[in-house]
């Protein structure tokens, strides 16, 4: 159902070549919403970005601000333009990755508004449900402020199609340039594993694991699954891997298909970065450990023998 | 250069939480608080600052209740050299505890106010709090004060007038270059905080704590939103277990149909 008053601003991510598969998911968010949907589109040579959002089913408008100064996405001058054009409507959304949760209190506090982190439901134009305590209990929160302003957890969401009725796109021509920050530099992870929480499984070692050598025998099985490596704090603590595989509260909270625990026994801080898993499997030789309670298929054993023989199976 | 740094009492991340049965909140009386681990590798980074002759001065700031001068305690124990208390005693905005009139926004807003006055050259705070899960307050004071930022650091380099942050961003790093003062949010990868040694302990309990009230900070509290209802997540179907690798696998693919 449509109502006029309504109108979302989604602030696209991309790579100046395509729409990250996150921005598709916040569309069909902004959908739920309901009333018309507008793209802003901030790049540099990125107008095949703007074709694409275009073509998207529930994209009634598209907003190009195409300039080297947009080339890479700084906070400081792109919150300037999302909060200029955001004030006219009554949502702004983007999508809850590292990009959305950089701008968008940014865009928030220009607009002197509170910001909705991470939502994973609405209920209506201004109620949603978002995660707290890492996701150990859900919050339902009204907004008060005139404009509401949305990070939205892909996962909880549908990519939007393409195929609807072509959008039309308007050109900006506002140029904001930023004097107290520059973009320096990127590394983007070379690995041929996917990306901690993007992955579709992840296979996670813990103490069990033994030591930083035994570590490889999670690699080969997740290479064998072609999933991503995660850690328990005591792995990552240990020495056996760096933190930045840590999954947990305090580190990535991830939610593929199949979560693999090997040598994890299922502290409350590890469960909190993956129980919303589709699929749990653990292995451990403790049969009390309290990952098998979480688990949907869970296993006793030793991993040094279960491990390689599941490889061998795949 | 002073460098300030944000810290936040929350519920230990390793305790399990318990929701209030009439859904209004989650229980925090009689439950073991500690320092958001966020913000402790925050105030790690600040006394590394200070050891490494970048910083002159480590301040720790808190909002809350008179409790959180417990955290403030431990940080100057750490290594900070005084410690600022922004009492919200005294607010009676929110229905349940002082705590949630706390919105990001609002923090922002008094840790604006604490830049005003005291001028530092870097803000350090962490990427988010485990209880609230926001991941706002460093970029909203950003904003408000104009100010760059450098969110999910793993890396902080000063380079005379100016900061270079390493970001972890999805896929890989990113390296910014902000001119100061600017703000930092701290993520995990940035390093690891030190513990807290009993002469330590017993010196902070020397060190000097201020305390302010949001209103001589000069900072209305206005509430943005409401929380209707905490509830618990659907809980999980029970699982099985299987007696070998053929039957796991098996189970995988044609009943999870996962692989």
């Amino acid at each position: 159902m449509r109502n006029s008053t309504l109108s979302t601003l989604i602030v696209a991510e991309h790579d100046n070549q395509s729409l990250a598969a996150e921005t598709l998911k916040t569309v069909s968010a902004a959908k739920s919403i309901g009333g018309e949907i507008t793209m802003l589109v901030a790049g540099f040579q990125c107008q095949s970005v703007a074709r694409e959002a275009s073509t998207l089913n529930g994209v009634d408008n598209v907003m190009l601000a195409d300039d080297e100064v947009y080339q890479h996405p700084l906070a400081e001058n792109l919150s300037v333009l999302a909060a200029d054009i955001g004030g006219d409507y009554s949502h702004i959304l983007a999508a809850a990755t590292t990009f959305g949760k950089n701008l968008m209190p940014r865009v928030a506090a220009m607009l002197d508004v509170g910001q909705l982190s991470d939502v994973i439901g609405i209920e209506s134009e201004d109620i949603v449900i978002r995660p707290i305590y890492a996701g150990n209990a859900l919050a339902k929160v009204k907004s008060t402020d005139p404009i509401k302003v949305l990070t939205i957890r892909s996962a909880a969401f549908d990519v939007a199609a393409a195929g609807g009725e072509p959008a039309s796109i308007t050109e900006l021509d506002r140029v904001i340039p930023t004097e107290i920050s520059e973009f320096a530099g990127q590394q983007i992870a070379e690995t041929v594993r996917p990306e901690l929480s993007a992955a579709r499984v992840v296979i996670s070692g813990g103490r069990g694991v033994g030591d930083k050598e035994s570590f490889a025998l999670i690699e080969k099985l997740a290479d064998k699954l072609g999933g991503a490596i995660g850690a328990s704090r005591a792995a990552v603590d240990a020495g056996f891997v760096s933190n930045d595989l840590q999954v947990g509260q305090t580190g990535k909270i991830v939610a593929p298909d199949l979560y693999i625990a090997v040598g994890i026994s299922g502290a409350i801080q590890h469960l909190a970065g993956m129980k919303d898993s589709k699929v749990i499997v653990a292995i451990n030789s403790d049969p009390d450990a309290p990952i098998f309670q979480i688990a949907d298929y869970g296993l006793v054993g030793d991993l040094f023998e279960v491990v390689p023989e599941l490889i061998e199976a795949l | 250069m002073k460098v300030l740094v944000a810290i936040k009492r929350v519920i230990d991340p390793y305790v399990k939480i318990r929701i209030k049965s009439d859904g209004s909140g989650v229980e925090t009386n009689h439950v073991k608080m500690t320092m958001n681990p966020f913000c402790e590798i925050a105030v790690e980074e600040a006394i590394r600052l200070k050891e490494a002759g970048h910083a002159d001065e480590v301040i720790v700031v808190s909002a809350g209740g008179i409790a959180c001068q417990e955290q403030l305690r431990t940080a100057l124990a750490l290594g900070a050299d005084r410690a600022i208390h922004i009492n919200t005693t005294s607010i009676d905005t929110a229905p349940t505890d002082t705590d949630s009139c706390l919105e990001p926004l609002t923090v922002a807003k008094l840790l604006r106010s604490v830049m005003a006055i005291e001028q530092p050259g870097l803000v350090l705070l962490g990427k988010q709090s485990i209880d609230t899960d926001n991941n706002q307050v460093a970029q909203m004071l950003a904003a408000i004060t104009q100010r760059p930022q450098g969110t999910f650091a793993s890396k902080v380099v000063m380079e005379g007038n100016a900061v270079s942050v390493t970001r972890e961003i999805d896929g890989g790093l990113e390296s910014v270059k902000l001119i100061l003062p600017a703000i930092i949010s701290t993520d995990l990868r940035l390093n690891e905080p030190r513990y807290a040694s009993l002469p330590n302990i017993m010196k902070a309990k020397r060190k000097p704590m201020d305390v302010k009230t949001p209103g001589e900070l000069g900072v209305e509290i206005v509430l943005h939103q409401e929380v209707l209802e905490i509830t618990s997540p659907p809980v999980r179907n029970p699982g099985v277990m299987v007696a070998s690798v053929s039957e796991l696998v098996d189970k995988l693919k044609n009943e999870a149909k996962v692989i």
